[in-house]
Order: C-alpha cells, then structure tokens, then sequence
C-alpha cells in the first residue's frame, strides 16, 4: 500500500468536497428556482465531464493551466505556482470533472421540494438564509449526501484526467490510482491489490450510501 | 367601495398577460371578505399578490396604512417583509418539522423566551394540544389544515390569506372548519381574505363578496346584497340554485320545542335548536329550491316555517323550465325556484301576494 499516494487522494477528495459543495449548492439552487436566459445551456455543460473521454477534459484542462497559455500564466501568477503538474492544479482539474456529480443530486433534491413549501417558509417570515437554513437543507439533505459521496469516491478514483494534469509525481499528483497503475506496471501485484481492493471498499460503501440516501424519507433534520 | 380604507386592506392589480388581471378590492378588519369565482379566474394570483409570491405588472397593495407594493413607485417588499398569514390550500406544511416546529419557524419576530408560550396558546385555539411532537404525515386531513391556520396565526398577521381552506375536507369537518373559523375571525380582528369557489363558504361565511371571472372583478359589495339581487354567477360548484344569505339574530329561545327563532328583519323563522344567547348574530342561507309558494295558507303540514310574501321580480334561471322568484318579506328578501308552469298556474306576477313555505334554513352561529 503507498501510504502517501492514499493520504494525497483523501485530502484531495476533502479539499474538493469542501470547495465544491458549497458552489454546487448555489449552482444547483440557481438552475432549480431561478432557470435564467441560458440556464439550458449551463445544464448542458454541468453533464459535459460526464461524456467526454477523460483525456479530453486533461488536454484542455492541461492546455488553460499550462505555462504557455494566457491563462495558465495568469493562474500561475494568482497561485505563485504553474498549475499544471502540481496538487493545486489537480485540486482545480478535480473540481471541474466532479461538478456533474455534486450538482445534479442537489439540484433534484431541491426542485423535489414543492413550491408551495417554499413559499410557506417565505410567508412565515424567513429570509433566504434562514428559508435554506430551516427548509431547504433540511429537506434535502440526502441529495447533498449522495453529491459529497459521489464527489468524495469519484475523486479518489479518477484516473485518466490526474494524470493527464498532475502527471505522477509522488507526494504531489501521485493519487492511489495513480499509484495503482504504476504499481501494475512494475508487477507489484500485491501492492496493486490491496489498494484496488482499497477503492473498491470505499466505491460499494459510497454506492450504499448515496442509494439509502436517495430513498430515504425527509424527516426531522 | 372603490376608495379603500385606510385600516384594514387595499389592492389594485392590473397586467395585460401572462395571467390577465383587472382587480380592486378593498378588506375590512374583523370582517371576511370572499374572493369568489370560478378556477382559473385568478383568486389564488390575487392572494398570492397580496402576500408577495407573485407581483402583476400593475400593483398597489396597502395594509393598515403601511405601503407593501407599490410597482408605480418602484417598491415592492418581499414576502418575509408583509405581515402575512396564508393558509394554502394544500396547508404546505414543512414535511420535516413536527407542529410545535411549524410554528415556531413563523415566529421569528417573536422574542425568543416567549415562543414556547405563544404555541401552546396557538395550539389551544386550534384544539391540538395533544399534537405538538406529531409531523404533518401523521396527522389527518382536518388537522393538518388546522396547523396550517395556527402557523399562519403563529405571524401574528396584519391580514389573514386563505385559499380554498375547505376544498380537500370532507363535508361533517367542513361544517365544524366553517363554524371555527366563523368564530375566530371575529377574536382576530384583522381583515380575513378567503378564496373560495363554493358560494355555501360565501354564504355561510363571508360579509363581503368580490366577484372575480377570468381575472375582472364582476360583482362586488355585502353578501346579502347581492345574493338577493342574485348578482352572483351560482352555476358554480354544481350549485344551479340561487340562495339568500341574510344576516340574522336569534330573537327567541323555545327549549321545550327544541327550537329557535331566528329574525333577519321582519322574516322571523323557526329553526333547529341553536346555542347561542338572545341577540347572537347567525347568518342565514335559504336556497330558492327550499322555498315552495302557495297563494292560500295549506293546512296539516310538517314544515314550521310560512311567511307571507310579495314577489317583486320573476326571472329566467338555468334550467329553461323553471323560473326564479324574487320576493320580499317587507324588506327582507327570499327567492323561490319554481317551474314556468307553477308561474302561469299561480298567476304569480310583481306585486302579487303569495305564502312562501321555507322548507330548510341553514344557519352559522358566528358566536
């Protein structure tokens, strides 16, 4: 088992659960209750990770981080770093392949809550903070579950867009499926084993979970 | 009645689409004020413009002399800024909150060691005491509809919204819903807008009446008014018979009957046993397929109730058979529906002298 290639994987899939959640929540609140002059458009490219090829989102991805592109310069001088082959560009990679994931349960969740509850919370006297802190989370919070288990396991195990990024270097973009692959590679069996079985554990949990959180009932939150 | 009044509830609404809208009423506090019409005429876009889900290109809405839209001037509060109380017609109860927990969620302007107080007296008014802990989905049809008026009371509100509030209950809790709120709008004080397309709410319940048709107000003044006048469109709710609601005072009590006298003007009436002292207000509706004429006084009948009448209009009804009899009890009136043939053998025509036998009074206690 490399023990660095799994601590980098968990504190890249905790990074971008934390940056994530919160931006989907605002995105998906938008696209259910308020659709917009494009907001078609916006769903549209929400689902775009989903079907393109890995590869395609990389090239892209490596192509706007890159130092030879305007924007991969302008990244770099915001980060004091090139993006491109380190954690903090895999972190920005991470979170543009994982916003299918974390938006699209939010925003079911929320667009199940009938309006008409909505507009209750809104004549009782709340607010928008309080409407979302007494109404909308509480209620649909199994939608925000499955988007952090979703987002958690899917970056744990990406592949094909790391590596295009972050390439592989140990301790900084050498992510346990990373390590896996290299690990095949260098007929280390074992190794490849134990952390395939590793991220095997952690995709049925995460599956489990997303699936009784899907089905269970609203209740007291 | 175009001139609002300054306590108490006035809106204009006006726009040409999506949803066209040319209405102005004006609600009085302690009173309730029926917004009547057929589905799709846009009662519940007017009520949810009073509170502020929805603003019609045109809007002025004025509460107790505080300004909450006023679109002319660019000022329109949101929802959570009008001290408003809408009881939905699907209730809309919060799912994941148990009834101590929907009522505590609209009693933000409420100091906070003083809400469990305000529940529990809320909860006494709407008899469920015995409910606090119990969430929506385990409470039946009448009692979640009562959550819904105490949430709604839970705002102290400055004007209490109810839309269709008796559609989904079935008939024996409708009577007792009706008879509650009858006596609560009174304690409250605040102007009560109801929308309803079922004329028994209007009649049983309302003092005033906005008629609304495809988004125009058609009619418009006291209940009793225009209900005999028969100004307003009954072909609703399956209702094809024109009614009188007539505004009523019990005037004597016979125990040993089991009986009350009710009078509205000089049209005093025997009916059921009510408990409520002399001089209590009740409101009175007679269908016009309750009220059978007769030109000499018959004999050996069953029924309490024959009072002289003269009848002041003969009119066409929906049914082309039958006729709609407008009489007047001195200056109380009554109408009759009776069949073109009954109308030519009678020889009924104004002026005439007739008895009318009133076979069923419905009557609401408002005490």
């Amino acid at each position: 088992m490399d023990w660095i290639a799994l601590r980098l994987s968990l504190e890249l899939a905790a990074i971008t659960v934390v940056v994530l959640l919160p931006l989907a929540f605002a995105l998906a609140r938008l696209l259910a209750y308020r659709p917009f002059p494009g907001s078609g458009f916006v769903e549209a490219a929400v689902a775009l990770p989903l079907v393109l090829p890995p590869t395609v989102v990389g090239f892209y991805l490596l192509t706007l981080l890159g130092a030879q592109s305007v924007s991969g310069r302008a990244l770099a001088a915001v980060f004091g770093e090139p993006l491109a082959f380190s954690f903090t560009g895999l972190v920005v990679a991470s979170l543009i392949v994982n916003v299918p994931f974390a938006v699209q349960p939010i925003k079911n969740a929320l667009a199940a809550i009938p309006p008409n509850v909505r507009d209750a919370a809104r004549v009782s006297g709340m607010g928008t903070w309080r409407s979302i802190r007494r109404v909308e989370l509480p209620l649909a919070w199994p939608g925000l579950l499955t988007a952090f288990v979703l987002t958690f396991a899917h970056t744990l195990g990406e592949f094909g867009v790391v590596l295009m990024v972050g390439g592989a270097i140990p301790g900084e973009t050498r992510t346990i499926s990373i390590a896996i692959y290299d690990r095949v590679q260098a007929f280390d069996e074992r190794a490849a084993g134990a952390m395939a079985l590793f991220l095997l554990v952690v995709s049925v949990v995460a599956l489990g979970i997303a699936h009784s959180a899907g089905r269970r009932a609203p209740r007291r939150g | 009645m175009a001139e609002p009044v300054a306590r108490g509830l006035a809106v204009r609404l006006r726009q040409a689409g999506p949803i066209p809208l040319d209405v102005e009423l004006a609600a009085a506090p302690g009173a309730i004020t029926a917004l009547f019409g057929p589905s799709g005429a846009g009662k519940s876009t007017v009520l949810r413009s009073i509170a502020g889900l929805y603003t019609p290109a045109e809007t002025f809405v004025r509460c107790n002399g505080e300004v909450w839209a006023d679109t002319a001037a660019g000022r329109v509060l949101p929802p959570h800024r009008r001290s408003v109380g809408l009881v939905f017609q699907d209730y809309a109860l919060f799912p994941h909150l148990d009834v101590r927990g929907q009522l505590l969620a609209a009693m933000s302007h409420v100091p906070r060691r003083a809400r469990e107080r305000r529940v529990a007296e809320l909860l006494a008014l709407v008899h469920l005491e015995e409910y606090a802990e119990r969430l929506p989905a385990a409470l039946s049809g009448g009692q979640q509809q009562r959550v819904a008026i105490a949430r709604a009371l839970a705002r102290d509100p400055a004007v209490l919204l109810l839309d269709e509030p008796f559609a989904s209950v079935d008939r024996a809790l409708r009577d007792a819903l009706q008879h509650e709120l009858a006596v609560l709008h009174r304690a409250l004080g605040v102007p009560v807008v109801l929308v309803t397309h079922d004329f028994e709410d209007v009649a049983r319940l309302a003092a005033e009446v906005v008629v609304l048709e495809a988004g125009r107000v058609t009619a418009k003044g006291s209940v009793a008014e225009l209900t005999a006048a028969g100004s307003l469109p009954f072909g609703l709710a399956g209702k094809r018979e024109p009614a009188v609601a007539l505004d009523a005072e019990v005037a004597a009590q016979h125990p040993e009957r089991q009986l009350t006298t009710v009078a509205a003007g000089a049209l005093a009436l025997l009916v059921p046993a009510i408990a409520a002292p002399l001089g209590a207000r009740v409101r009175l509706t007679i269908s016009s397929r309750e009220v059978i004429l007769a030109t000499e006084r018959p004999r050996g009948l069953s029924l309490h109730n024959i009072v002289a009448a003269r009848v002041a209009e003969i009119r066409d009804a929906a049914q082309p058979e039958l006729r709609v009899v407008r009489l007047a009890v001195e200056g109380t009136p009554l109408l009759a529906l009776v069949t073109a043939d009954a109308v030519r053998n009678l020889g009924l025509a104004p002026g005439r002298e007739v008895l009318a036998l009133i076979k069923a009074v419905a009557v609401e206690a408002f005490a």
